[in-house]
């Protein structure tokens, strides 16, 4: 091997929008949302899957995208952190982080809150238990994740 | 004072949208045109001589375009700490730990980088190498650098008072020995940088780093160019906790690989790389002797303390001076002996971490009053306030406390934790604990420490802030801004902020010691004052009255208490401009902590920052018998941190602390074996995640110091001080085992109550193996 690997085209639709890009096949997820498609939102803080700051939906479903390689995910619905606001309008989880004040470095917020949405999508009204539960593969170093809890919990209480 | 309309308010912070919506740009989401991808090579030996480096076949790797080791780069070592420079950017001759940088590559793709890494052989010659500080200390041992026989890189020997002679007249002695563990920062972004050299040769670095123009400094000391030709660009940065004070391989080898290549170049480090060869807490060995009156007053305390600082000093001067002088606060201590060492290990680096050298020490103080309360029949609550340290009272390193929370901080953190209702009433197994500290708001020890801010009033009324402090996720830039809208009678929404690019905002020394409100602060707002009193000379003449009758509010101009006489901002602007004043209107401030200068305390006392923050931590537990788990349930932050610029930040600070102390206290290791890190991921080291965290209460004491902008104080690093003890303390109180090495993990908690069980017949004071109480 010299340093470069085999390409393929890869299909992937991605936040509402269909790409087609020429790739290495054995790149993650992540690596082509970043590298490739320039969505830098997803963050990478480990590459192992250990602390969640690059989740992303897939089919509805928070995935690890360090995890996935991006050859197994064509033809699935995919959403990052920049397809969560539709329309120039921000997901309430969106707001209610910000007004919170759930985000201070900002490094795990899309991951914290792509999770957030998959799991309130399958439990609008958990508990606050369950709201930690949920989280518990996002790791967050600055907030010590109190207001992350009030924000996920803010959402449910408005619906 | 007069009502505030921003400063107090919960703003939430001024990036926070593009955070949410993934729009904000950490370095490593920056991409240039022809960017090189690089990687380091890091040393598989703790201490090795290297004869030789063949970096011939990892420059065949098709993609490669550079390769060097220590031998090419310029032979100029680096430090934060002048003093105490001791690092070269790539080893040069020898490695000093495992995950010492060795040599570098950059190619077109990372894959490429990647597979030159593993064909570049290179040529050791293993020396004998030492793990542990006070093995290091011994003759004999294997000498880590040259120029330090001994391994002991810094130290400190300094008395207050007269310690022999107090202990002499103590009524009780007590004397015990502490440990605390290595801990990783661990921030969610790791390091990152990326550089561009431009024709005429200057070097643009983007960077996450909390120090822009210390990085300045340290790449040109490096690079061996002029400060001139170098511009360090701080983005976005994913926390820091202090790790991010140094200057590292990544930003030396983007510097010199873009010089070299005259591409873009972008090193990012490894999850692996941030746990060993960036910083982390001090490990440190305290022994801790206290003299005490019968009536509860601590007399004099004398320590000894080996802090384990790896294979590099970083900011070993200061870290020892600072666990030396911040033992004589929060309490009122006029005896003291302290003797300190900075060690030289075949080990990771110790590094400034979040109460950088004070959590350590203030573990096993905390921890000891509390053994001392209980051994001399008073309240631990009570034993603190009686010596709690009160503002304006003398202190003896010539510290000038003008504002001091502390004894309110008790109060309040023992009153929301149900301290009376509570403490030794709880089943066993559950508990409560309490613990104090204090901090400086900034240090006046280091150059560069002047912090500067330039404000602009632009012809539409909307206002242009420059400050070179360095926000790193704990919404500096928010606060910042909310000083300068304050003083100008405007909405927050109206200020821009450009911070931390070293070309264009003013000097600021960056992120540490807990000081950029105070610091920054106090810049932005005398600038902002300046601009304003150019537009009030204006608005003057307009009105025909006194400067002095004016003030600004709602973005008006207007008489003082009188809104209705004046003009809005824009008119005053306009007839300042049609008054052909010099445009654009820009007030310049800069701000330098008050103190003699030069108050290094690493050579004389003298006082050291402008405020000092105080805080008590109150922790209820919960101890599983059967696993030995600890489960904190609340904790109750009580913090003096002088005026709350932003309620809302200053709570997320504390509640970051408290779980980031708590991890300390209960979880959290850099677990070493010969010098090679054995949990360097986040599954192996375990950082608290949502599930562990307790119901946190903050609790605000504001004492509004003459010194911070509209009365602000630190409440960033001092709020990580006090709960790991508190926790400790807690957890004697749920299962009467006092534990002196940190964490608390659930095998050291069995095994405790196993050798409880087996002593149960014994009274419950001859089970702690503190040594005896001598009666004085």
């Amino acid at each position: 091997m010299k340093g470069f690997f085999m390409k393929r085209i890869l299909r992937l639709h991605m936040n509402g929008d269909e790409h087609e890009i020429l790739t290495e096949t054995h790149k993650t997820l992540l690596e082509v949302l970043r590298e490739d498609l320039g969505l830098t939102g997803t963050k990478r803080g480990c590459d192992l899957g250990t602390c969640g700051a690059c989740t992303v939906l897939i089919e509805g479903k928070p995935y690890l995208s360090c995890l996935t390689l991006a050859v197994d995910v064509q033809g699935k619905k995919i959403v990052t952190i920049e397809g969560l606001t539709q329309d120039g309008e921000p997901h309430p989880l969106q707001k209610a982080f910000v007004e919170k004040g759930a985000i201070q470095c900002g490094f795990c917020t899309p991951g914290m809150i792509l999770t957030a949405k998959a799991f309130l999508d399958e439990n609008p009204h958990p508990s606050e238990g369950e709201v930690k539960k949920a989280i518990s593969g996002n790791l967050c170093r600055c907030t010590g994740y109190v207001k992350i809890v009030e924000a996920i919990l803010s959402v449910t209480s408005k619906t | 004072m007069n009502k505030l309309n921003v400063v107090g308010k919960r703003e939430p912070m001024l990036d926070a949208w593009e955070k949410a919506t993934g729009r904000a740009r950490f370095t490593d989401d920056l991409s240039l045109p022809g960017m090189l991808y690089g990687k380091i090579l890091r040393s598989p030996l703790a201490h090795a001589k290297i004869l030789h480096v063949d970096l011939s076949e990892a420059e065949k790797v098709a993609g490669v375009k550079g390769a060097i080791s220590g031998k090419d780069i310029p032979k100029k070592k680096y430090g934060i700490v002048p003093m105490a420079k001791d690092e070269y950017a790539l080893a040069i001759d020898k490695v000093r730990y495992i995950g010492d940088e060795v040599a570098a590559v950059v190619a077109t793709s990372l894959d490429a980088a990647e597979e030159a890494i593993s064909k570049i052989r290179v040529d050791y010659k293993e020396l004998p190498a030492v793990f542990d500080p006070i093995e290091a200390m011994k003759p004999g041992a294997p000498i880590i650098h040259d120029e330090v026989p001994n391994n002991v890189s810094a130290s400190i020997h300094k008395e207050f008072g007269n310690v022999e002679k107090a202990f002499r007249e103590s009524d009780f002695l007590f004397e015990e020995s502490f440990e605390t563990q290595a801990v990783n920062h661990c921030p969610l972004e790791p390091q990152a940088a990326l550089a561009i050299v431009d024709p005429s040769g200057k070097v643009t670095l983007w960077a996450s780093t909390q120090i822009p123009f210390f990085l300045r400094r340290n790449l040109a000391t490096t690079l061996d160019i002029p400060e001139s030709k170098v511009r360090v660009i701080k983005p976005k940065v994913g926390g820091g906790f202090g790790q991010k004070i140094d200057l590292y391989a990544k930003d030396f080898c983007a510097a010199f690989f873009a010089m070299k290549t005259k591409r873009p170049v972008k090193f990012v480090y490894e999850r692996e790389e941030v746990f060993i060869s960036t910083r982390q807490r001090h490990p440190m060995r305290i022994h801790l002797k206290t003299g005490m009156k019968k009536d509860g007053t601590i007399l004099a305390q004398q320590f000894k303390v080996i802090a384990d600082g790896g294979a590099y000093n970083s900011t070993a001067p200061l870290m020892i001076t600072l666990a030396c002088y911040f033992i004589m606060l929060p309490y009122r201590l006029e005896n003291l002996l302290f003797e300190g060492y900075h060690v030289y290990t075949n080990k990771p680096v110790g590094g400034a971490m979040r109460g950088h050298g004070i959590p350590q020490v203030r573990f096993a103080v905390e921890a000891q009053l509390d053994s001392i309360a209980e051994k001399m029949g008073i309240d631990p609550l009570d034993l603190r306030l009686k010596n709690a340290f009160q503002a304006g009272e003398p202190h003896p390193a010539k510290l000038l406390v003008q504002t001091c929370g502390f004894s309110d901080t008790l109060k309040k953190a023992a009153e929301g934790i149900g301290w009376k209702e509570k403490r030794g009433k709880l089943p066993f197994g559950r508990g409560v604990g309490l613990a104090g500290a204090s901090f400086p708001s900034g240090v006046s020890n280091m150059s560069h420490i002047s912090s500067g801010a330039i404000v602009k009033i632009e012809r539409d009324g909307s206002i242009t802030l420059l400050t070179g402090a360095a926000d790193i996720g704990q919404g500096a830039e928010t606060v910042i801004s909310q000083i300068v809208a304050e003083e100008l009678g405007v909405p927050l929404e109206d200020i821009r902020i450009t911070a931390a690019d070293t070309e264009i905002t003013p000097l600021d020394p960056g992120t540490f010691g807990s000081g950029v409100t105070l610091r920054a602060g106090n810049a932005a707002k005398i600038a902002a004052q300046a601009a304003k009193e150019k537009l009030f000379e204006a608005a003057a003449e307009k009105m025909e009255i006194r400067i002095e009758e004016l003030e600004a509010k709602n973005r008006r101009i207007h008489v003082k208490g009188n809104p209705e006489r004046g003009m809005s901002i824009q008119e005053a602007i306009k007839f300042y401009q049609y008054s052909d004043r010099p445009m654009p209107i820009i007030g310049r401030g800069s701000y330098q902590p008050p103190a003699k200068e030069p108050t290094t305390l690493l050579k004389e006392d003298g006082n050291f920052s402008p405020a000092y923050s105080f805080m008590t931590q109150a922790a209820e537990v919960e101890v599983d018998t059967k696993t030995g788990k600890v489960k904190v349930l609340r904790m109750v932050a009580s913090h003096d941190c002088g005026k709350a610029i932003n309620p809302m930040l200053v709570e997320g600070q504390l509640e970051g602390s408290v779980v980031g102390g708590m991890g300390q206290a209960l979880y959290e290791e850099v677990i070493t074996e010969k010098g090679q890190v054995l949990n360097p991921s986040f599954l192996d080291y375990g950082i608290p995640t949502a599930m562990e965290v307790p119901s946190i209460t903050s609790v605000e004491v504001e004492t509004n110091d003459p010194e911070g902008p509209f009365g602000a104080k630190e409440s960033g690093e001092g709020t990580q001080l006090a709960p790991a003890p508190a926790i400790i303390n807690a957890i004697y109180d749920a299962i009467g085992v006092r534990f002196k090495s940190l964490p608390v993990t659930p095998e050291k908690v069995l095994k405790a109550l196993q050798e409880n069980a087996q002593n149960q017949n014994r009274d419950p004071e001859s089970l702690d193996p503190d040594p005896e109480i001598n009666s004085g």
